[in-house]
């Protein structure tokens, strides 16, 4: 496994003179200003607020950005003295979500894909696809099923076979960003491997600086407005106060920094029952196998409950289950009077109506929710549901997530962050007595991460129940309240 | 629950080896014979060497018939619209009010019944036993397919099967909404294309992310090798000619018969 390889092609440089990029049909640019040299080898973090156009340069420096019909740019973007789109395979790109880059239905083929698409001879694609395989230490058969893997060897697999193209740079947009914890460190470590044996110039984008500020020997951070806000060793830009400061108001997670959350922790007390679980076995699907057993809990009122536990192990789907939005496999789901009101006791046999009014669920995927033109009939769509129109709820609920500026925009042009606050302004709009998060901060920045934070533990004092489930130990920390721990098919209740 | 068309569970250890294209040349010669006669004889024979075929194939009958059935009882229903429609010649079997029907309208009605089988059985013969990247690879290196294309189709399989998946969970994000399967039916229509439209948003943004990171790999950027050489072996030859003399014994035994009717003739 550990054979001694020879490096490879040799490493890129990059320079970027008065560079920018506009998406055809925006007003503003994506990226403008952009000046900068990044010398063969060296190894960049790129940092900026949400909306700074760190992912645009990374497309644009992978070539990927399109033709003039896809948007305009102004001044140079050059690798090696070439525009990028020239230098096809110099530069290898990982994107934020495992999921969608899985080209091919084997684990050996999806690494020889971009090889094959360089016209490498066939024998040479072999060698390749195995040097690249243990280059991200994935020790599996070539026909293993690429559906058949975890997030983090998702991610480990699309960072081989960018590695098959011997690329003399690398690019990750935000690659640890879906992964738990320990497929962080995982990608992580791999990109180190693969770093050291091939010296290739490195940029990556990531929101949590703390992964990547040992690994990187320069901090770029993009200003909003246009051009670099900062540039240097991380010795000097993550420590310096005045570039910490800035950082932490672009929202950049700056290490040993906790961003400002605003209310108070919660205290453990909660209230009056609300739903109350007994022996339950939770299930994707009617036929498919149960994910977790014997699950018993209880959720009260002003309770803030996070669900924690490895990816896969069936946290989500228990979610959903005492949602009622899955049907239980076994046991009981029982909503008190309270919560219930006239529905009855079962929340799965709720009409949508109902339901809406009494259990918000925020899925992990904002996207996935939205079902309207427009931020405005967004926030107005629950209350209209459930034959109340004019809430006053909503005009306060885009104020406090700052959505207001927002009202006429397509949700799905929004950032990242502003989806996420609003899918969660959309199920706080109907006033449910609990509210259910599948992972509220992946991928978000600080900024974001610190109004949610704070509009929780607002609403838990309020008297909302707020069940999360979440890697994010800070986020636990901030709410407080109990955690309940999956795995190995089990749940078990951990007080604090 | 999703769906894997790009890994199906495959079966028939002997045509799993065979290239795809000597597959489905045998495919398309016997389609073309049975295509051209409307008789029951050639239809019989095709259908009876089809079914002596069935070993290579690795499944039991019951077992087939369990994954065609739907195509069983299309057969039976063809059978019977065209006994009880097709041009009444020769003499009356039964006739009970409408009902009317004779030796020459239940002839057509059996030779139309019987051509589904064997027309349909070659394809499943090469969905059971054929790897999508295998496919592919022949379409592409053999029949010179453009590279594009074929891959461009190939990837996509793997999105298709999402889209159950993807289905389901769109229900269930929309419930949570307050927009569920209940209420009138006017309700219920707009609820399933609000769905539907939200399932072909997803699908064309989800598309157009693979689309990128294909292209990132280099996908579309001018001559491509292929790690995985597509060859063809005496297998294939058997498997061709296999084809062939089920295709012209049908035939053959059509006209001898004297049933052999031309369908451009």
């Amino acid at each position: 496994m550990t054979a001694v390889h020879p490096p490879l092609r040799r490493a890129v440089q990059v320079r970027a003179r008065e560079w920018g990029w506009r998406h055809a049909g925006r007003k503003a640019f994506a990226a403008r200003q952009v000046d900068l040299g990044i010398a063969p080898g060296e190894r960049v973090l790129l940092l900026g607020a949400s909306g700074a156009g760190k992912s645009t340069l990374l497309h644009a420096l992978a070539g990927v950005l399109g033709t003039s019909d896809e948007g305009e740019q102004e001044g140079d973007l050059l690798l090696d003295g070439v525009p990028p789109a020239a230098a096809r395979g110099r530069a290898g790109l990982v994107l934020q979500d495992p999921e969608t880059q899985v080209v091919l239905a084997r684990v050996g083929d999806e690494v020889a894909f971009a090889a094959e698409n360089l016209a490498v001879p066939r024998e040479e694609i072999w060698r390749r696809v195995g040097r690249a395989l243990d280059d991200v230490g994935l020790d599996l058969p070539l026909d293993h099923p690429t559906t058949a893997l975890s997030g983090g060897q998702k991610q480990r697999l699309a960072l081989a076979a960018v590695l098959a193209m011997e690329p003399g740079l690398l690019l990750l947009d935000e690659p640890t960003a879906n992964l738990d914890p320990a497929g962080v460190l995982e990608v992580r470590d791999a990109v180190v491997r693969v770093l050291e044996r091939t010296g290739a110039t490195l940029v990556v984008v990531e929101h949590r600086v703390a992964v990547w500020a040992d690994v990187v020997d320069r901090v770029i951070v993009l200003d909003a407005g246009g051009g670099i806000l900062a540039d240097g060793p991380p010795g000097t830009v993550l420590v310096q106060e005045q570039t910490r400061s800035r950082l932490a108001e672009a929202g950049v997670w700056v290490p040993g920094r906790q961003p400002a959350v605003g209310g108070t922790l919660p205290t453990d007390a909660g209230g009056e029952g609300l739903l109350s679980a007994r022996s339950l076995s939770v299930a994707r699907s009617r036929r498919g196998r149960a994910v977790v057993e014997d699950l018993s809990l209880t959720v009260s009122a002003g309770q803030a409950l996070s669900i924690t536990g490895p990816n896969g192990a069936g946290k989500s789907t228990a979610a959903l289950t005492i949602g009622g939005l899955l049907r239980p496999r076994a046991g009981t789901l029982e909503a008190s009077a309270l919560l219930a009101g006239a529905a009855g006791p079962d929340p799965f046999r709720w009409r949508s109506a109902h339901l809406v009014q009494r259990i918000g669920t925020v899925f992990q995927e904002p996207e996935h929710q939205f079902l309207t033109a427009t931020v405005g009939e967004e926030l107005a769509f629950g209350p209209r549901q459930v034959g109340a129109p004019d809430s006053p709820r909503i005009a306060e609920l885009a104020e406090r997530l700052r959505l207001t500026h927002l009202l006429g925009a397509n949700p799905f042009t929004l950032s990242g962050g502003e989806k996420r606050r609003l899918s969660v302004a959309t199920m706080l709009a109907t006033a449910p007595r609990l509210l259910i998060l599948d992972e509220p901060t992946f991928g978000q920045d600080a900024l974001t991460w610190a109004e949610l934070v704070t509009l929780l533990r607002e609403l838990v004092r309020e008297g909302v129940a707020v069940l999360s489930v979440t890697h994010d130990t800070d986020f636990i920390r901030a709410l407080g309240g109990a955690t309940l721990h999956i795995a190995d098919g089990a749940g078990r209740l951990v007080s604090r | 629950m999703s769906t894997d068309y790009l890994t199906p569970v495959l079966t028939g250890r002997t045509l799993l080896r065979a290239n795809p294209v000597s597959k489905l040349f045998a495919a398309v010669v016997i389609t073309l014979a049975l295509m051209a006669s409307i008789d029951w004889v050639s239809a019989a024979v095709a259908l009876t060497c089809e079914l002596a075929l069935m070993p290579l194939l690795g499944i039991s009958v019951i077992g087939l018939a369990r994954r065609i059935w739907p195509l069983l009882v299309a057969a039976l229903i063809g059978a019977y619209g065209t006994a009880l429609l097709a041009e009444k010649t020769g003499g009356v079997l039964l006739d009970v009010g409408p009902f009317l029907f004779t030796e020459g309208s239940v002839a057509a009605g059996i030779a139309v019944g019987l051509r589904g089988l064997p027309l349909a059985l070659p394809g499943i013969f090469i969905l059971l036993t054929t790897d999508p990247t295998d496919l592919a690879d022949a379409l592409a290196q053999k029949l010179r397919l453009p590279s594009r294309f074929v891959l461009g189709a190939l990837a996509s399989l793997r999105l298709v099967g999402l889209l159950v998946e993807q289905w389901d969970s769109l229900g269930l994000a929309r419930h949570a909404r307050g927009v569920g399967s209940d209420g009138s039916a006017l309700a219920r229509t707009r609820n399933l294309l609000g769905q539907s439209f939200g399932l072909i948003v997803q699908a064309i943004r989800r598309a157009t992310r693979l689309a990128t990171a294909m292209e990132a790999r280099g996908f579309g950027a001018g001559t491509r090798t292929w790690a995985r050489e597509s060859t063809y072996s005496l297998l294939d030859a058997g498997i061709a000619v296999v084809g062939l003399l089920v295709a012209v014994g049908a035939v053959t035994a059509a006209v001898l018969a004297g049933t052999w009717n031309f369908i451009l003739g």
